[in-house]
């Protein structure tokens, strides 16, 4: 009797054990991730993944490996979850830029705000008279496609001074490179600036330069790339090695990009038709190509990712009265589309939409758009409420 | 240090080779039966072997196990874990004098550790003395962890990862217990050294006690010179079971150096409240152990670290089948369960008003079978939900262990 029961224990446990596929955590489905790998990487690129995703998401800096002392967060993934998009909790602030003649409060520690300090220390304050606008981090995901969008590429979405009428006239941000960044083989030069595409203001050239400023700004990092320390301005030695950065840059060049649901559904399919239709594609351009990488999955190839990496005049909604290069204060770079129906599962279950995260749906955001994005505001607001209903699960299922 | 290992092996490869001799030699000393012991008197509560008429005993335990888990659909295989090896050495140096020991090996050599090396004096069945490296008394895991003692592989996580279980400290203080009729009343009072400014600055990202326990240096010196109290008092009925109320508090941060001031002076503060007791007719044992902590953290820090947190567990234990299985006559079966929660950083965020997250809920079935009182073979199955700290979707995490561990 005894020895049944205890085979009984055994066999049950055994056959638990097989079982275990059926109750162990399945991976969500891939198309509702926002991180992961390009398909198609080698062996070799597998590992610089990994080696990034670690420094990316792993690493947590304190004060014993050179945190801060003043900083806005304490490691690359804190702002930026499961590659997400970020939340009011690690927004940050830039201040003291009004024009294109540059920040006027570089010398009182312009133009990122530490708003944290470590124990002991005083965080930054915004300098007096200083105007600011707060930035909430964006999502990583399909950088190293948006890098390999040629210069000719984007002056061809360009229309300055608005030859086709239609009331959007994109601009792209030229400033002079920082002395580590090498400039793309085929960039177009203007007086010695070159095009720049990342950030909220595409204030950044590349990935390389997006990287060194996040960890020394955001984190207080220093590099042999940029070696001044935010707290006390002196040049001190590298808090993060060469090869870490690299790995980071490489981990963003190769994360995925993200993956439309519900494609075919009939409303998504018509919510598609009326974003073309209200003109909204005159900015979030659907369609864009990579030049040529030698990484193979990002070789020529053709992506969807609802940007023009163009600045454009927003209005004076969302005119905050700072900004970064030759942007105006009120111009944005419009901020790729793809992977908006996520931003939930990073910003905490909510929306925070728009550069600073004021937006709290897609319709809100829609609805703060104007400037040079007037007239498809408005063409949005005249849609019936099934046609509103549609684009938006459209916009959803980016 | 190394003199005492050096002693302490000696010690125990003599008695050995003595067993190896005449095994009548070895006896096993006599334990409490009284049913009245506390989770304080765990430290002695754990069988002892002594040889001849050598005035030390010696014992230990072991844990090693197997597990496979699955975070979100990606395992990292099948890994076979020796996660811990603990020898105890103590004397009695008189009849009112005793000193015990216990250290530590986990995961093979990566962490030696020694947990436990105190002297003790009785005066009175109400005042005694400790002295050395002694076991803060907050919670009951902290005194009462030996892995043989658990149907559960994992330690409670809010045991280990919001209270720094095992947490040691070299101090001195008093205990002492009561005793009437079916009552036992008893408490514990030690000045320690304590906390160090890695509780908030950590590579956890996150409020984290255990992050002291890094500091090598804290059994020679203080952090910051302030010592740290740990206090408990606890209440046993034979019939209802053990109440326990603790408090662990003091500063944490190094708030001056040299003289000069560094900060303001930082507080940590813990509360701990536990439980168990064993139902009657059905013998289910239950054991549960609720902790909150509160630490002073700059305003003008990062809300990554909490300044409030809160956890605990519950375990049930049911013997299923106790009689007599493959020629062990004492065999018992358990069925067991265990819930646990850890909030680590209880709030709202400043910025949004939103809820926090960082926290954690898991369940752990379990069945164990003790072919002895000292010895356990346990198959547990875990399954996880925790959030970070924005409250995004739960990351889950699922799998198996089956291991064993055994007092020698």
């Amino acid at each position: 009797m005894k020895k049944t029961i205890l085979l009984s224990l055994i066999i049950l446990s055994i056959t638990a054990i097989i079982a275990c596929q059926k109750i162990l955590p399945k991976a969500p489905p891939e198309d509702e991730l926002l991180d992961g790998p390009l398909e198609g990487l080698n062996y070799e690129e597998n590992r610089r993944f990994l080696a990034g995703d670690v420094a990316f998401n792993d690493e947590i800096f304190t004060s014993a490996n050179g945190l801060g002392s003043v900083f806005v967060a304490t490691s690359c993934g804190s702002c930026h979850a499961g590659d997400g998009k970020g939340h009011p909790f690690t927004t940050l602030t830039r201040f003291g830029q009004v024009d294109s003649t540059g920040n006027k409060f570089l010398h009182l520690g312009g133009p990122q705000l530490q708003n944290k300090a470590l124990p002991g220390y005083m965080p930054e304050q915004i300098p007096s008279g200083a105007t600011f606008s707060n930035f909430t981090p964006p999502a990583n995901t399909g950088l190293g496609f948006l890098e390999l969008v040629t210069d000719a590429d984007i002056l061809a979405m360009a229309d300055p001074n608005d030859v086709n009428g239609d009331g959007i006239s994109g601009v792209p941000n030229y400033e002079y490179l920082p002395p580590f960044v090498t400039p793309f083989t085929n960039a177009i030069a203007r007086n010695g600036k070159y095009i720049h595409r990342f950030g909220k203001k595409a204030a950044a050239y590349n990935l390389l330069q997006q990287t060194v400023n996040a960890y020394n700004q955001d984190i207080g990092i220093t590099s042999t790339f940029q070696p001044k320390d935010v707290y006390t301005g002196l040049n001190i030695e590298p808090e993060v090695s060469d090869v870490t950065v690299h790995n980071v840059v490489f981990y963003l060049q190769t994360l995925k990009a993200p993956i439309q649901r519900n494609q075919n559904d009939a409303d998504v399919v018509k919510g598609k038709s009326t974003f073309i239709q209200t003109g909204c594609e005159g900015c979030h351009k659907q369609t864009l190509k990579t030049d040529f990488s030698t990484i193979a999955p990002l070789s020529n190839k053709t992506f969807h990712p609802y940007t023009d990496l163009l600045l454009h005049d927003m209005g004076p909604g969302l005119d905050d009265g700072y900004t970064e290069g030759s942007a105006n204060t009120a111009e944005w770079r419009t901020p790729p589309l793809w992977g908006l129906g996520l931003s939930p599962n990073s910003q905490g279950g909510k929306y925070f939409l728009l550069h600073d995260g004021r937006a709290k749906s897609i319709e809100e955001a829609i609805l703060l758009h104007g400037g040079e994005a007037q007239q498809s505001k408005n063409k949005f607001i005249q849609l019936t409420a099934q046609e509103k209903n549609n684009l938006l699960k459209f916009l959803a299922s980016l | 240090m190394r003199l005492f290992i050096y002693l302490v092996t000696f010690v125990f490869f003599s008695s050995t080779a003595i067993a190896q001799i005449d095994p009548v030699l070895l006896r096993r000393m006599a334990k409490d039966t009284s049913g009245m012991l506390l989770n304080m008197d765990a430290v002695y509560n754990r069988p002892f072997l002594q040889s001849g008429k050598l005035p030390v005993a010696l014992g230990g335990y072991a844990e090693a196990n197997y597990q496979y888990f699955q975070k979100d659909g990606i395992s990292e295989g099948h890994q076979f874990q020796m996660r811990r090896l603990t020898l105890f050495v103590s004397s009695s140096i008189s009849k009112r004098i005793k000193f015990l020991s216990e250290i530590e090996f986990e995961d093979g050599t990566k962490e030696i550790n020694i947990e436990f090396g105190s002297v003790d004096f009785e005066f009175a069945p109400l005042f005694n003395l400790r002295g050395g490296i002694v076991m803060n008394p907050i919670g009951a895991f902290n005194q009462n962890h030996d892995g043989p003692k658990w149907e559960f592989i994992d330690r409670p996580v809010s045991a280990t990862q919001m209270l720094p279980a095992t947490w040691s400290n070299i101090g001195f203080g008093l205990f002492g217990k009561k005793y009437t009729k079916d009552w036992v009343y008893a408490y514990e009072a030690y000045l320690t050294n304590g906390f160090d400014d890695k509780i908030i600055d950590n590579a956890e990202s996150k409020t984290f006690l255990p992050a002291s326990k890094e500091n090598k240096n804290r059994f020679e010196e203080s952090a910051n010179g302030s010592p740290l109290f740990t206090g408990k008092v606890a209440v046993r009925n034979r019939r209802i079971g053990e109440l326990g109320l603790s408090y662990m508090g003091g500063i944490y941060n190094k708030y001056q150096d040299d003289g000069l001031v560094l900060d303001k002076k930082r507080s940590v503060n813990v509360f701990a409240i536990d439980f168990n007791t064993t139902l009657p007719k059905i013998n289910t044992y239950i054991n549960a152990e609720w902790a909150w902590v509160n630490v002073d953290v700059p305003e003008t820090y990062t809300e990554q670290f909490g300044g409030k947190q809160q956890g605990g567990f519950i375990d049930f234990v049911q013997p299923i089948f106790r009689n007599p299985v493959f020629g062990f006559e004492k065999s018992v079966i358990n069925a067991a369960l265990r819930f646990e929660y850890v909030d680590w950083n209880k709030g709202r965020f400043k910025s949004s008003g939103d809820n926090i997250g960082d926290e954690l809920f898991s369940i752990v079935p379990a069945i164990s079978w003790r072919p002895t009182a000292q010895t356990v073979i346990r198959l547990n199955y875990r399954y996880n939900w925790q959030k970070d700290i924005l409250g995004n979707p739960p990351v889950k995490l699922a799998g198996f262990q089956f291991g064993v561990s055994t007092y020698f």
